[in-house]
């Protein structure tokens, strides 16, 4: 079934969703957060979502993210079919295949930002070297002489540069960016947004970012739009 | 991960929050300290009891008369029985008998007065009892053909009497209004388990029957005191000692009116009621030990809820279940463990107090911090840290990865 998957895709797509919902139940109530959302990202493509809020993204990016499954629908991601897998698959996945950089960094804040680096190195097994890979993933983000200062010794602009070299360190399949410049200035949104793009044209990482800025959706390659659980529009 | 750097990360998170750490792990200090501790009291205690039962003599029999519904008509020990077992050709496994006879009198001296517990002994007393004298000598088998009016003291009776014990010998003092001379005073025997041997006085067997304890003419004596040939010749001996008894008292089978002890028998029963009481004080302790497991569990409830946000991120950032509760149990085993190694210096420094202080009251006591106790209190902190700490650590394992992010 995977072969075949990828078979039929033209374009070598990273993500593939069929008719994805998302049926909270609180008490007697049942909340549909997603309703019926089908979409295809290519490799190395730049995709913002949009839409405001309760319109689903973040329930949408979890699904991506692989941190949720979805309550009906089919979702290959990177020729995984992550649907049917069990919690520590999903944490296999996210491991390897995602990397997730927040709107608030969501750093350790009582280790040095080579450790937070390290941090899924080591969840992903890697006993050896691990020190080096992280050291190269934060010179690659531009923090070379910080690498031994902790979180509260960093500017917004350098935590969230610590959370994307932590995000690329296993070398994934797509990155996803829930709102990340929202935290920071416009100026230094400017630089993390460049620094994203930039490492999107050199590695080919699939770039997803969460936003309901328009200037940030303005420098994407693709905007998809949510509202009411739905896609609006599919470009 | 492995395990290095779970203990590396959890000794960083333990030492991020030094005062939380430290007051959780007292819980655990306390309890492993107060089970240390009374181990260490009551190892210490039986050894002490078991020594001095020891110092008795090791092939003592002990036999006295025991009144009990089976048997109809008791018959008393007798100086006759005495001779019996002392007869070589009945009872070839018995060295000497020492037959005595015990009660409370008053001894008077001027205007001092003091009760003791009085024996009346035979000559062979002294061989039998390990007794020697500071200073004067023993009853003789004369004094006791006559029933001489004299009279050895202990050290403590003399010293409460005179106020002094040297030159006491002598002197002239009253039992129960009669005068009595004093011709000995004991060596010191220390206070033993069984009151203090040093308070007492001893006077002719012949004397206490006829005059001082049982004033009537009688052949009764309160209990006999034996000297197997050798220690390995105490059960023979006791065998012996039976038959001979039951023949002459002419019980039924299983009715015996007499009750036979070795040493043995006594270091069994102090070692029982000791170990009893070590287990009882140990049970006490064990249970403040309980009371810091809850607290340890209480603080990584407290920590989960605290670090929800943290457990999400490493969930997200591929961190599966088992690697969560391992991080968890970690911090929890470690505190236990820390407080484990705190708890066991301090229940070596309270036992080492304890016998500093039982060594300046008079009472030579050793308290003893066993490598077994060190172990199991070791084991058993460990133990409850991990125990505590399994519900908190699955409950961080648990955690939905997406409401632990959003969580605040």
């Amino acid at each position: 079934m995977v072969v075949g998957w990828e078979e039929c895709s033209v374009d070598n797509p990273v993500i593939v969703a069929n008719h994805l919902a998302k049926i909270y139940k609180m008490g007697k109530v049942e909340v549909h957060a997603l309703v019926d959302v089908s979409l295809q990202i290519n490799r190395g493509e730049v995709v913002s979502i949009m839409g405001p809020s309760g319109s689903g993204k973040s329930t949408l990016m979890n699904i991506l993210g692989c941190l949720d499954l979805p309550s009906k629908g089919e979702y290959m991601l990177d020729g995984e079919m992550v649907s049917t897998l069990n919690d520590d698959q999903l944490a296999s996945i996210r491991n390897r295949k995602v990397g997730f950089v927040f709107q608030s960094f969501n750093l350790l804040t009582r280790s040095t930002a080579l450790v937070n680096v390290e941090l899924p190195l080591r969840y992903a097994g890697i006993s050896s070297g691990r020190k080096i890979i992280a050291q190269e993933a934060l010179e690659a983000v531009g923090l070379g002489p910080r690498i031994h200062h902790k979180p509260s010794e960093l500017s917004g602009g350098q935590q969230q540069r610590v959370a994307i070299a932590r995000a690329l360190v296993n070398k994934p399949a797509i990155l996803m960016a829930d709102e990340p410049t929202g935290n920071l200035d416009s100026k230094v949104g400017q630089e993390i947004m460049d620094l994203l793009l930039n490492l999107n044209k050199e590695s080919g990482t699939t770039l997803i970012i969460v936003t309901h800025d328009p200037e940030i959706s303005a420098q994407t390659q693709r905007v998809i739009k949510l509202r009411d659980g739905l896609v609006e529009n599919n470009s | 991960m492995n395990f290095g750097q779970s203990l590396l990360e959890a000794l960083e998170s333990l030492n991020a929050n030094k005062l939380r750490s430290s007051l959780t792990m007292l819980g655990i200090v306390i309890g492993v300290g107060a089970v240390i501790a009374m181990l260490s009291i009551g190892a210490g205690a039986q050894s002490t009891i078991t020594g001095s039962i020891q110092d008795i003599g090791s092939n003592l029999i002990f036999v006295s008369s025991q009144r009990s519904d089976a048997v109809r008509n008791p018959k008393p020990l007798t100086i006759e029985d005495a001779q019996a077992i002392a007869d070589p050709l009945q009872a070839p496994s018995v060295d000497q008998v020492a037959p005595t006879i015990q009660g409370k009198i008053e001894l008077s001296f001027g205007g001092e007065s003091v009760t003791t517990s009085v024996t009346g002994v035979t000559a062979n007393y002294s061989q039998v009892n390990n007794e020697t004298l500071y200073e004067g000598d023993f009853i003789t088998v004369e004094q006791n053909y006559e029933r001489a009016s004299v009279v050895i003291l202990g050290p403590t009776t003399a010293e409460d009497l005179f106020g002094y014990i040297d030159g006491v010998v002598g002197q002239t003092i009253r039992l129960d209004g009669q005068p009595f001379r004093v011709i000995g005073i004991l060596d010191s025997k220390g206070g033993g388990s069984f009151g203090n041997q040093d308070d007492r006085a001893l006077v002719p067997l012949s004397t206490a029957q006829m005059r001082l304890i049982h004033r009537s003419p009688s052949n009764r004596v309160d209990s006999l005191t034996i000297q197997a040939v050798n220690s390995e010749s105490v059960i023979n001996a006791s065998d012996e000692i039976t038959q001979i008894l039951q023949t002459r008292h002419r019980t039924a089978v299983g009715a015996d009116d007499f009750s036979i002890f070795t040493q043995q028998a006594i270091l069994d029963i102090a070692t029982t009621i000791t170990g009893v009481f070590t287990v009882f004080l140990g049970g006490v302790a064990a249970i403040s030990l309980l009371v810091g497991g809850i607290g340890i569990m209480n603080i990584m409830l407290v920590s989960v809820t605290e670090r929800t946000r943290e457990i999400g991120l490493r969930k997200a950032l591929g961190g599966r279940k088992r690697d969560i509760t391992i991080q968890f149990l970690t911090e929890s085993s470690l505190l236990s463990l820390f407080g484990g190694l705190i708890g066991i210096f301090l229940g070596w420094l309270i036992s080492l107090i304890v016998g500093e202080i039982a060594a300046a009251s008079g009472t030579p006591f050793t308290p003893v911090v066993g490598l077994d106790s060190i172990l199991l209190a070791t084991l058993f902190s460990t133990a409850v840290g991990l125990f505590f700490g399994i519900y908190p650590a699955t409950r961080a394992a648990n955690l939905e990865p997406v409401e632990a992010l959003r969580s605040e």
